[in-house]
């Protein structure tokens, strides 16, 4: 190892150091940064250059907190230098603008909240800047986490850095193309349906949903409750080990947040594969699921065998009404959860209310998009006085059954590996009139969130020249198990590593 | 034709927790608006509702008092729909399955006749903020501090026959919130309020009206008008041939009517469904009994006792057992007097409740102290100060004059028992009437209270009354008949 002194170290060598920051993992970012091969406000810098030059086309930014940056890089600085600082100090990162950061901007991708500007911090926010990342912005995403495309932005569609035609999946775009393209080593996320997963898949990034309660859902604005959760689109299972590890733990502030204690995600990595027991639902498997995401995934799923795993067949019968199910459950507690939105208290209001009424009904019209809209009259729809019993609480039923279904496997399996998404990255526009369709890319993640299971999507593979995901679902609370199972398929493929061109 | 009328209340009552249902924010009244409203309580976005276990032990405590059963697994659902002063669009409550159901409460009519009144359930939510519309020109003013604060609302089944049995059970209800110290009962800022279901059946029919609801009833006397004007209304509709809308009505006081808010068809439809942001309540044994180990004992019980134990009326009893300051005050004078309970029960139920009365102050911010009673009853049982100085030496301590010992020494008050001294005196008036002693033995018997009267003001009021009668009688002789 090389040691630095500053006054021996040439602008060239310099230049030479920091020019590809943005290649390495955050993993290797955070070590570089212990050596003070570069400092956290160089790499701070280096990533705002990088937003300069390609969030024009990408728009994967709602806001650039430059400033907090640059404080807080030079408060990493100064920590590293004293020998302190958190696990993740000077690590550059960004946020879905779902979580509440104090004084910054959070607008959940929505004019509803484009003048909103948070009094508190989430704990998912709060907790990462205790491990020392920097945050460099808050990135877009489909209004109220609600879409599979992120063209459901009151900021504008997301691009996919592997193909700028293409829509970066959501409903955390703005996250996973942020990181695709390196502007960012990493971001958050959430997951409600398939949210993390999805564009993780699409983008080529290692995606990951904890299990529901395992992250703190403070200050994450609600779409829908009882499926929401906080994660992570990285770069790898490591980096998204050691992100998770900072993020998950009790807090008293959320009453669904579980108080287990969090295992050291990163020191169990190597564990290995050999006699994992994999299911492989054949219910993942049908006619929806492209020939090239499938053979993807069979090569995937051939290379763990290879590595000492078994694989085992299972069934997940109720999986397939997993859709149905979703879209009573999620629109019924966003219709509740996005009545605050009322133009009393903060955010829009429509201009001169002539009475309540009116103040209400424009101040909601013009606030929400359609996709948003169509949910909550969904929402209001199935818990109706006459319809909840029919609609709302016979979801509930489905839910208990998907999650009945799980239970099954994993008595006999120890996780459960699948396609994430059953396509590649689609073009834009391509679904906007069917939401249906849209609903439909859904069809392989939305059962981990009725049932409450962590799940991790990896990149395995290009289709046409665009990234495909490999999902790998766990029991409650198994974390680990999918982080060293996904980092066992990374020490041997490269696909994780691959950059999209013009952003090497 | 003869009508029946069915009465059901649902009572609520503001838990006295010290910070709000479901955040940290301080529920004390009166604090300038806005002020006492955390991200929380103004629904913010991402906020959550952590649930404050004060007010489930409260909860707790009152279904042990009415002999509820207590759910061992309760769940708070949404109740969904717009108002400016209900900041998330919903209210948290609990729908299906309330913390506690069934228990009873025994009320006293008028005529002395006791009733028990079966309660159907009570459950946990949250209040709403407040709506200010006087104030301000054009708008409404919004005043969230109440947001979030704990409510218990206890819902009785239509067992109640009169406005008097409404306002009785009402009564009782605030004496017993007030005894488990859940609720301060203070009806006036709103801390217990009752809707009212009022209905009518022909006598003798087991079937149900259509009832009206009338909203928010903040005083006993409104509880009674209220009804008693809603019954005399469906009474003239169906008398005329009419029919009874379900609707929720209004009490309007300066009018003395209720009107219409309401109907059934302009109902909202709440959507109620579980929170999903929080867990069910499951209420162990263990919190069960220890609150069980912190129940006081309760108004029934303490009537009883003060009955059996310390030999009062029941009519006493039940006074002094109305609110548990009371009870308390009254306790505390027998313990420190040691005995004489009667004489305690006398001199609170008399000078002591007019004096507050007088003043307008509440037993338990008495400007004369339990202990200070007991010190002035003492001095009238071993005869320092007759019965009548205790009154002028009561109102001196009212007047902040001190304890009885000093205002007795201050003014001179101590009563002459000197049998010698109070024969001197007795001799002197004697001697100083000739003409009415000789009336008086010419059998003019009357003329005695002459001579008492003479004597007392002879030693300014001081000479204890019953040695100066004696000593009277033996000097004057029995007058002739």
């Amino acid at each position: 190892m090389r040691k630095l002194s500053p006054s021996g170290d040439s602008a060239v060598e310099r230049g030479f150091r920091t020019i590809n920051m943005h290649t390495k993992t955050l993993t290797e970012l955070s070590r570089s940064l212990r050596r003070r091969e570069f400092s956290a406000e160089e790499l701070a810098r280096h990533c705002l250059d990088r937003i300069a030059r390609h969030d024009p086309q990408l728009n994967c930014f709602i806001t650039v907190t430059e400033a907090l940056a640059l404080e807080q890089a030079r408060a990493a600085d100064r920590a590293i230098a004293a020998g302190e600082g958190g696990p993740l100090a000077g690590v550059p990162i960004a946020h879905k603008d779902i979580f509440c950061t104090r004084g910054v901007k959070t607008s959940c991708g929505s004019r509803m909240l484009d003048n909103f500007v948070a009094p508190y911090d989430a704990t998912v926010v709060e907790r990462l800047a205790a491990a020392g990342c920097v945050l460099i912005g808050k990135t877009n995403m489909d209004e109220f986490a609600m879409g599979s495309s992120n063209e459901n932005s009151w900021y504008g569609p997301v691009h996919n850095p592997w193909n700028r035609d293409c829509v970066p999946g959501g409903s955390s775009g703005g996250s996973a193309a942020a990181v695709a393209a390196r502007l960012v080593s990493a971001a958050t996320g959430t997951d409600t349906g398939g949210s993390i997963r999805q564009p993780a898949a699409l983008t080529g990034l290692t995606g990951v949903k904890p299990t529901y309660g395992r992250v703190s859902r403070y200050g994450m604005i609600a779409f829908a409750s009882s499926l929401d959760q906080a994660g992570v689109l990285a770069q790898t299972a490591e980096d998204a080990a050691r992100l998770v590890g900072a993020m998950a733990g009790f807090d008293p502030r959320d009453s669904t947040c579980v108080d287990a204690p969090v295992p050291d995600y990163a020191a169990q990595l190597e564990e290995g594969v050999n006699g994992l027991r994999i299911g492989v639902p054949r219910e993942y498997f049908d006619a929806r699921l492209d020939a090239g995401v499938r053979a993807l995934i069979e090569e995937a799923l051939a290379l763990y065998r290879k590595l000492g795993a078994h694989t085992v067949d299972v069934s997940l019968p109720a999986v397939p009404l997993s859709v149905p199910a979703y879209y009573v459950v999620a629109p019924a507690e966003a219709s509740s959860n996005l009545a605050r939105y009322d133009g009393v208290r903060y955010g829009y209001r429509c201009s001169d209310p002539k009475d309540l009424l009116d103040l209400y009904t424009r101040t909601r019209g013009e606030g929400f998009g359609a996709e948003v809209k169509r949910r909550i009259m969904t929402g209001t729809y199935v818990l109706s006085a006459g319809y909840f019993d029919a609609y709302y609480l016979k979801a509930q039923q489905l839910r208990q059954l998907i999650a009945d279904d799980f239970a099954r496997a994993f008595r006999e399996v120890d996780v459960v590996v699948g396609p994430t998404s059953p396509t590649p990255a689609f073009t834009l526009g391509a679904k906007t009139d069917d939401p249906i369709t849209m609903y439909l890319n859904d069809i392989y993640t939305i059962a981990a969130n009725l049932a409450g299971l962590p799940a991790i999507s990896i990149p395995c593979g290009l289709v046409k020249g665009l990234p495909t995901g490999l999902q790998i679902i766990g029991p409650p609370f198994a974390e680990s198990r999918l982080f060293s199972a996904a980092h066992a398929y990374q020490r041997e493929t490269d696909w994780h590593l691959r950059r999209p061109s013009g952003y090497e | 034709m003869e009508w029946e009328t069915v009465i059901g209340l649902e009572v609520h009552a503001q838990l006295l927790s010290r910070s709000k249902i479901f955040s940290g924010a301080a529920t004390a009244f009166g604090a300038a608006p806005n002020t006492q409203a955390s991200l929380i309580d103004l629904g913010y976005p991402g906020v959550l509702p952590v649930l404050n276990e004060a007010a489930v032990r409260m909860a707790v405590k009152f279904g042990l008092a009415i002999g509820a059963q207590i759910a061992p697994r309760s769940v708070f659902a949404r109740k969904n729909y717009f108002y400016p002063d209900l900041p998330k669009g919903y209210q948290i409550s609990q729908y299906e399955l309330p913390v506690l159901k069934g228990g009873s409460i025994e009320i006293t009519l008028d005529d002395g006749a006791r009733r028990r009144v079966a309660l159907t359930r009570a459950h946990l939510e949250e209040d709403a903020g407040k709506s200010l519309h006087e104030d301000f020109h054009g708008c409404s003013g919004i005043d969230l501090n109440r947001a979030g604060t704990p409510l218990l609302e206890i819902v009785s089944e239509p067992v109640l026959r009169s406005a008097k049995e409404a306002v009785a059970y009402m009564k009782t209800l605030r004496t017993l919130v007030r005894y488990l110290e859940i609720c301060d009962g203070n009806m006036q800022e709103g801390s217990l309020r009752c809707d009212a279901n009022v209905s009518l059946r022909p006598s003798g029919s087991d079937r149900l009206g259509t009832r009206a609801e009338i909203k928010n009833l903040n005083s006993f006397r409104f509880v009674e008008k209220a009804i008693n004007y809603e019954i005399e209304r469906q009474r003239d509709v169906l008398e005329g041939g009419g029919k009874v809308v379900q609707e929720t009505r209004l009490y309007d006081a300066d009018r003395d009517e209720t009107r219409s808010m309401r109907s059934k068809e302009e109902a909202n439809d709440y959507r109620y469904f579980p929170d999903p942001d929080l867990l069910p309540l499951a209420i162990d044994p263990a919190l069960v009994d220890s609150v069980r180990r912190s129940m006081p004992e309760l108004p029934d019980a303490k009537r009883e006792r003060f009955e059996l134990e310390h030999g009062l009326s029941t009519y006493d009893a039940g006074l002094l057992t109305a609110s548990r300051e009371m009870a308390d005050y009254y306790e505390t004078v027998v313990r420190e007097l040691g005995g004489d309970a009667k004489t305690a029960a006398n001199w609170v139920m008399g000078d002591l409740a007019g004096a507050l009365n007088r003043d307008g102050q509440e037993i338990g911010a008495s400007r004369v102290t339990a202990t200070q009673l007991a010190g002035l009853l003492k001095r009238v049982r071993d005869n320092t100060i007759s019965g009548k100085m205790a009154k002028e030496v009561f109102e001196a301590m009212w007047a902040g004059e001190g304890d009885a010992d000093a205002v007795i020494a201050k003014r001179g008050l101590s009563q002459i028992t000197d049998a010698g001294a109070i024969e001197a005196l007795v001799a002197q008036v004697v001697d100083a009437n000739p003409k009415q002693l000789e009336q008086y033995r010419a059998g003019k018997a009357a003329l005695f209270g002459y001579f008492v009267g003479q004597v007392m003001k002879a030693c300014g009021g001081k000479a204890n009354p019953q040695q100066v009668n004696a000593l009277l009688k033996a000097k004057l002789g029995e007058p002739q008949a």
